[in-house]
């Protein structure tokens, strides 16, 4: 797991770097792309998120767990092949009960269970709900392509698609194929991120790679979660719930900058919605909903 | 009784029961036939699921899009999500649940319990013929109205959206169900009504005992499946918003009444499979099963407990955290009871005098991929740590590692334990190794990389993915294409080799360990078999 995850963290700083070589010729500061996939990955991407940090270690545990499992069952079952082998074994033995081992083969596994299921509990109520968020991201899932709205940042929205082929080798080569999008959603680094999603005609699924959070959204249905990353950079996943002919071209990408970067992002997108000023007053005397 | 009256009785008695040609599959109440037409359809069936498992993974052989486009040469993501929602359909209504119920459980329950024939030989003969149609207008629902692409689990408003070719799926579901429905009320009649004298419940063989459980399953899980697609109906058609959110109506609600089908589901295709599974472990250690009680209720324990963890393929749509939380500890349960059947099957075979004959090959690569397919559901019972693999190839192996090497290999456990005895001929020693070892290096290279790529996060109904995934998807095309050349192997030298040429056998050819009452009889069994009930002794081993 270490290894992988050396390799991952090698890959994705060369990646990193390459992409701010590139970006270097625009007048833009570029943000390091690093929350993507890479060749023969076999683990998980991150963590980038504290929620991602849990899921590992306990994914962790599970993998050492069920690999001993497997192991064990493999073993005993060429060692029984071996030694009661009708050439070695030509007298079975008529046992068919032990009370004994009946109950172990019960107890134990029930043990183990215990064993697992009590980080994974801690888990799950640790990654339900926001505790303190900083701010709302409401995320709404189309066919096909995203839309980010932020109420506490005077409620403007964003749609985030799919960069075609062509446009994405002009604008975005640092980005992947299949994952580079037209606009990212971009939150603040450290802060506590709530985000809220549904669907307006199909049911989509919202995730993103290393960040520990899904959420399937679904028309007329609101479904919370929270993220925080603390390194800025750009993160992608892709929508893991089947919703018609192009599911697999509604990449997710986050892209995680500074505080002033945000507060930039923002008065540019209000500015570009036609929010400025009126709005900020407004927005900024709006006691925030907890 | 007269001996001329007798015997006029006897022949009248013969041509009445014994029709030829096409009518006696047509009309059969054969409970030997029916289980034959089972098994012939399961495996045509299966050749049309497979090409389309050939088809996905041909495209998913190498990034981009190069088969599944649309005419003007962009990807066509619905086609991929119909062949994808065939192939998923095909493999669990016409391939598994035909093959393991109504194809093995047909031929080996009424003769391992000494029944004459099954309780309502018509309604066999209905619960058979109802299948064809189903699976003719399954694939025509994927042709009609631009194909159905939603994926197996058919989760509205996507379904509302499908045209026409939805309205034939649900009807196709519908006959199916039906189907099922009457069979599994056939099983329970019969184990309940027609077990031979001095055969208690308690010393039923272990495959009677698992379509036991299933049948029970079935039956309690097709109802739900029933209402919800007729739900799903109704909202298309008449004006109803069942699960429309604009009208009032939760596409949620369509996700728990599925899951409480779907999850019973995986039980159905899977506990057919423990039973054959339990039957080849014994005869061929020589030994009957340890623990046979412990065996019996360990499948009655996960098909109860099957009933109650359905909410664990739904963590990601918004439950309560605590009803998360309950779903995932009641998952792990299942976990128990099936670590029984494991460790029994291992202790049945400690002690034996084992013969790894080409059956007890399949078993063991069964009790061993079973166990890994089985221990990722538990990693992905796991609420928390499901966020991140829900709707990933992870997933897809897990079920895979289950199914298409747990299931299928029971199916062809079975296959090669009764083939002998179904058609009276042997298989041939060196095409069967031939086809194992095949079968068994193509599905793992194409199952489990998948484990990989799904953590790595590829999602699934995708026909394309990003580049650096190519790498794991390429092993697992090869996988597949080397597991369908091993069935079509099979399917020539082995299943027509065998009926044509295979050297003939006797009633009980795999010798003492085959203790059930099926290797009393000739193969192939007469076609009435039991017409006087044997009698089974309380010390009779299972």
């Amino acid at each position: 797991m270490v290894g992988k995850r050396c390799l991952g963290i090698l890959f994705g700083t060369l990646l990193a770097g390459l992409g701010l070589a590139v970006g270097a010729q625009a007048q833009q500061k570029q943000t390091p792309v690093v929350g993507v996939p890479h060749d023969w990955q076999m683990g998980f991407a991150g963590p980038y998120t504290p929620v991602m940090v849990k899921v590992e270690s306990l994914h962790d545990l599970l993998l050492v767990i069920i690999t001993l499992i497997s192991i064990f069952v493999l073993v005993l079952l060429l060692y029984v092949v071996w030694r009661f082998h009708a050439s070695r074994n030509p007298a079975p033995t008529t046992t068919t009960h032990n009370t004994f081992l009946e109950i172990a083969w019960t107890i134990l596994p029930i043990l183990i269970l215990v064993v697992i299921a009590i980080p994974s509990f801690r888990l799950l109520y640790y990654g339900d709900k926001a505790q303190d968020a900083a701010l709302t991201v409401k995320v709404t899932g189309r066919q096909w392509y995203w839309s980010y709205e932020y109420p506490d940042q005077g409620n403007f929205m964003v749609d985030s698609r799919i960069l075609p082929e062509a446009d994405r080798l002009k604008l975005k080569p640092d980005q992947p194929r299949q994952l580079a999008v037209d606009e990212e959603m971009v939150i603040p680094a450290n802060a506590v991120v709530r985000i809220i999603g549904t669907a307006a005609d199909s049911m989509h699924g919202w995730t993103v790679w290393g960040f520990g959070i899904k959420k399937t959204v679904i028309p007329g249905r609101l479904n919370e979660g929270w993220i925080q990353v603390p390194k800025e950079g750009i993160y992608f996943g892709q929508c893991s719930q089947i919703c018609g002919n192009a599911h697999a071209y509604m990449p997710i990408a986050v892209r995680v900058v500074s505080q002033a970067e945000f507060d930039n992002w923002v008065a540019e997108k209000k500015k570009a919605a036609g929010l400025m000023p009126a709005t900020s007053v407004a927005s900024a005397a709006l006691p925030v909903t907890r | 009784m007269a001996t001329a009256h007798g015997a006029h009785a006897h022949e009248h008695h013969d041509d009445h029961h014994t029709p030829t040609g096409w009518r006696r599959y047509v009309y059969s109440t054969n409970h030997k036939d029916i289980g034959t037409m089972y098994l012939v359809f399961a495996i045509i069936a299966a050749l049309i699921g497979a090409l389309f498992s050939v088809a996905m993974r041909l495209e998913l052989l190498h990034t981009g899009v190069q088969y599944f486009n649309a005419a003007d040469g962009t990807p066509d993501g619905h086609l991929w999500n119909t062949v994808v929602t065939a192939h998923g359909l095909i493999m669990v209504f016409f391939v598994v649940m035909p093959a393991l119920i109504g194809g093995f459980g047909n031929w080996f329950v009424p003769l391992m319990i000494g029944a004459p024939d099954m309780a309502f030989p018509r309604m066999n003969n209905i619960s058979f013929w109802l299948l064809p149609p189903a699976f003719i207008l399954l694939l025509l629902s994927a042709a009609v109205g631009g194909g159905v692409g939603t994926g197996w689990t058919i989760y509205p408003p996507l379904t509302l959206q499908q045209g026409a070719g939805m309205d034939l799926a649900i009807f196709s579901l519908h006959i199916a169900g039906a189907s099922s429905i009457l069979g599994a009320i056939n099983f329970i009649t019969t184990i309940f009504n027609m077990r031979a004298p001095g055969m208690t419940l308690h010393r039923m063989p272990l495959f009677a005992w698992s379509i036991l459980v299933t049948a029970f399953l079935l039956l309690l899980a097709l109802p739900v499946l029933a209402g919800a697609i007729t739900m799903l109906l109704t909202d298309r058609n008449f004006g109803t918003h069942f699960f429309d959110a604009a009208g009032g109506g939760d596409p949620t609600l369509f996700l728990h009444l599925f899951w409480f089908f779907g999850h019973p589901e995986v039980y159905i295709m899977i506990l057919p499979a423990f039973g054959i599974i339990s039957h080849i472990v014994s005869t061929f250690s020589k030994k009957p099963i340890f623990g046979y009680l412990g065996m019996a209720y360990a499948m009655v324990a996960i098909g109860v407990v099957g009933f109650v963890v359905w909410a664990h393929h739904m963590f990601t749509v918004g439950m309560d955290v605590d009803t998360r939380a309950y779903f995932v500890a009641a998952t792990m349960v299942i976990a128990v009871p099936t670590g029984v059947k494991i460790f029994s099957w291992i202790a049945t075979m400690w002690g034996g005098s084992i013969r790894i004959e080409i059956p007890m090959l399949w078993a063991i690569g069964f009790i061993f991929l079973f166990t890994v397919g089985g221990v990722t559901g538990v990693v992905l019972a796991n609420a928390g740590v499901d966020y991140a693999m829900h709707n990933t190839y992870y997933v897809i192996a897990h079920f895979h590692y289950v199914l298409s090497l747990g299931a299928v290999f029971g199916m062809f456990a079975g296959f090669y334990y009764w083939l002998g005895k179904m058609s009276g001929r042997q298989y041939n020693e060196t095409y069967a190794q031939i086809h194992f070892w095949t079968m068994f290096v193509g599905v793992n290279l194409t199952f489990f990389p998948m484990h990989f790529s799904g953590l790595a996060g590829m999602p699934r109904h995708y026909v394309d993915y990003p580049d650096a995934m190519a790498q794991w998807n390429y092993i697992s095309s090869i996988g597949a294409f080397i597991s369908f050349g091993s069935t079509i192997f099979w399917l020539i030298f082995v299943v027509f080799g065998t009926l044509m040429y295979g050297r003939k056998v006797g009633a009980n050819y795999w010798g003492e360990g085959a203790t059930t009452l099926e290797w009393t009889v000739a193969s192939p069994p007469p076609f009435h078999t039991f017409e006087e009930l044997p009698h089974i002794s309380p010390t009779a081993h299972h």
